[in-house]
């Protein structure tokens, strides 16, 4: 996977999983010769990046400190005095906390049931012979090239007419159908990998394959699963236009869409949406921190722009 | 239930389904049978998931685009191809259309250079690298919807960003961001390069890692200086990341929605329209499902050659067959 130097690393010492590990001279002689402009000019760009990515969204956190009338009067300062109430007043609606719970289960359901689904069709798919084999995978991939956005009014007339609209499921299935490609994209090198002479061996210690798959090909595909599990979970969890035309008002709604809603509602209160705004965007920021890497490593996979 | 029997039954024996590694087929076999009947209980949850969602409303929406239907009643008003003669003589629709290729156009020209040349710049030893490349992809995990939303609010005339600029020296007007037909296209497409370029430096620092540094190192030791080592030894190697980017970010951009969606909504004067956005209008919002099934149909053609003539000639090498085959 991908290999980093953690914060705390000296900047010379390749980590020992990186692919340019030499064993000799650390800071060869070429490099050395001469004082390398590139390095302080990287860092200054890397600088510009970060405040560039980061600017707006300490914006949002910061002025969700201010009173409305401290926005108006000047656009671009800083709280003075800090106020709360506006975050105050986001845990305090009853509204945030359901779309947050239905964030939540949508995310969770939507990410066990790609995952599972994926494994169990990938497992077969990467190490089984069979009639149709290369036809399924073949049409799995051919997903990717479906987007929501053709299936999302069909989908519409459809779950209205099953009477799913406003329920939580009619979400999930779709996301879990959509997830499906990349997931069996990501997983089937991944479990071709596992050797055949484990299967064997399990086989002949008298377990089934079904055995094998729960107790010794599952264990083993953990990075992967991992992988495309934080994947969708994140997908899910930003999604808009599928709970937005399926879930319609803001007691169904998931986060994305109940945060639209509310600016909305409340354009008005300006520094409120900024709250609500920024409350909206600490899971995603807080779950891709701790996952970094997982999801990093999963993008060299493959991923939906 | 007949998953057990089956696991236990064909326990140590080289029939059932084979491994992928074994060669020649032994003769079909009942206990090979069971080994078929237990593969497809694995494929057949998400096969059915799959067929429901994805394939099943994709076939409708070509059915429904071949009638004027508001989505209640019965589906019997057939128009034959008269929704796809109105989309396509229809200048708001062409206009959006031609935003998408504008994106797609410029994503690719500034982007894509802009992402390489970065992602070079980063690929040495630099101190607090881990949590550079994680500011830098913080854009990319955000929801469209709460991006959209902290640009809408900081862009608004007299706004923050307005005063930023008067801070920098900028004392007269400024341009209308969000509100000029003129301007919007241009913030929105300022605003989409904020959210997709950490992603794409994070894939092309991720694909820099296969590319071995003794290679550059034995182009510095003949004598290649750092803008040739660049140029024929390590752009060649990162062919394949490159390739893979341009075609998520093509596709990316022909399907744009959420981001238009809530900065512009399309507008002003369809200045920002985009085919899904337009689908949306007329689909979900004046509820013409023919009309809009229409629209999602030439959507999905224009991605879908884009995505065949791009894998014939560019990919091929790279997926073998991912997508489809030969």
């Amino acid at each position: 996977m991908t290999a980093t130097l953690t914060p705390g690393a000296a900047p010379n010492a390749p980590t020992p999983s990186s692919p340019r590990t030499r064993l000799d001279d650390p800071t060869p002689a070429s490099r050395r010769r001469r004082f390398d402009w590139g390095t302080p000019f990287a860092y200054l760009i890397a600088l510009v990046m970060c405040g560039i990515t980061v600017a707006p969204v300490i914006y949002v956190v910061i002025n969700g400190f201010r009173s409305t009338a401290q926005i108006n009067r000047d656009p671009a300062g800083l709280p003075d005095p800090w106020v709360v109430t506006n975050y105050l007043g986001v845990f305090s609606d009853p509204n945030f906390w359901t779309q947050f719970a239905n964030s939540t289960i949508v995310a969770v359901a939507t990410t066990v049931g790609v995952t599972l689904l994926g494994v169990m069709a990938a497992f077969v798919i990467a190490r089984y012979q069979f009639f149709g084999r290369t036809f399924l995978f073949s049409l799995f991939t051919a997903g990717l090239l479906f987007p929501l956005t053709v299936a999302v009014l069909p989908l519409f007339t459809m779950l209205r007419s099953f009477g799913l609209l406003g329920n939580l499921f009619a979400v999930i299935g779709p996301q879990i159908a959509f997830a499906l490609p990349t997931t069996i994209i990501i997983l089937v090198p991944f479990l071709r990998a596992i050797p055949a002479e484990l299967e064997d061996a399990a086989l002949i210690d008298g377990a089934g394959r079904f055995t094998f798959f729960w107790r010794v090909l599952l264990p083993l595909s953990w990075p992967g699963l991992i992988t495309v599990g934080v994947l969708a979970f994140v997908a899910s969890w930003n999604a808009y236009l599928l709970p937005l035309l399926l879930l319609g008002n803001p007691a169904t709604a998931t986060l994305p869409v109940g945060v639209q809603y509310f600016s909305t509602a409340y354009s008005q209160d300006t520094a409120g949406v900024l709250a609500f705004t920024s409350v909206a965007m600490i899971p995603a920021l807080l779950f891709f921190t701790l996952a970094q890497r997982r999801i990093v490593g999963g993008l060299t996979g493959a991923v939906k722009g | 239930m007949a998953l057990t029997t089956t696991s236990t039954g064909s326990a140590a024996t080289a029939a059932g389904p084979v491994p992928h590694t074994a060669s020649p087929r032994p003769p079909r076999s009942r206990q090979q049978t069971r080994g078929l009947l237990l593969i497809w209980a694995f494929v057949a949850p998400a096969l059915i998931v799959y067929v429901t969602f994805v394939l099943v409303p994709v076939a409708l929406a070509a059915v429904y685009s071949f009638f004027n239907w508001n989505g209640l009643g019965a589906l019997d008003r057939f128009i034959g191809v008269d929704n796809y003669v109105r989309a396509l003589t229809d200048p708001i629709f062409l206009g959006a259309m031609m935003n998408n290729g504008l994106i797609v156009v410029l994503s690719l020209l500034i982007q894509g250079p802009l992402a390489i040349g970065i992602a070079l710049l980063l690929n040495r030893p630099l101190r607090g690298r881990a949590l550079i490349r994680t500011l830098i992809f913080v854009p990319y995990v955000l929801s469209e919807v709460v991006a959209g939303l902290a640009f809408r609010l900081m862009l608004p005339p007299g706004g923050p960003f307005d005063s930023f600029l008067t801070s920098l020296g900028w004392a007269g007007d400024k341009p209308l961001w969000l509100a000029d037909p003129d301007v919007a296209f241009w913030t929105l497409f300022a605003v989409i390069t904020w959210k997709y370029l950490g992603f794409a430096i994070i894939l092309m620092l991720a694909g820099l890692q296969g590319v071995p540094e003794e290679l550059s190192e034995a182009a510095a030791i003949d004598g290649a200086s750092w803008w040739q080592t660049q140029r024929h030894i390590t752009l060649p190697l990162l062919g394949p990341t490159i390739r893979i980017w341009a075609f998520l970010s093509m596709i990316g951009s022909l399907q744009l929605f959420d981001m238009v969606f809530i900065l512009t909504g399309g507008g002003p004067l369809n200045a920002t329209e985009t085919m899904a956005t337009y689908m949306v209008e007329y689909g979900n919002g004046r509820s013409q499902i023919g009309y809009g099934s229409a629209v999602a149909v030439v959507l999905f053609v224009i991605s879908l050659a884009i995505a065949l003539l791009y894998q014939r000639f560019v990919l091929r090498r790279d997926l073998r067959g991912a997508i489809t085959r030969g």
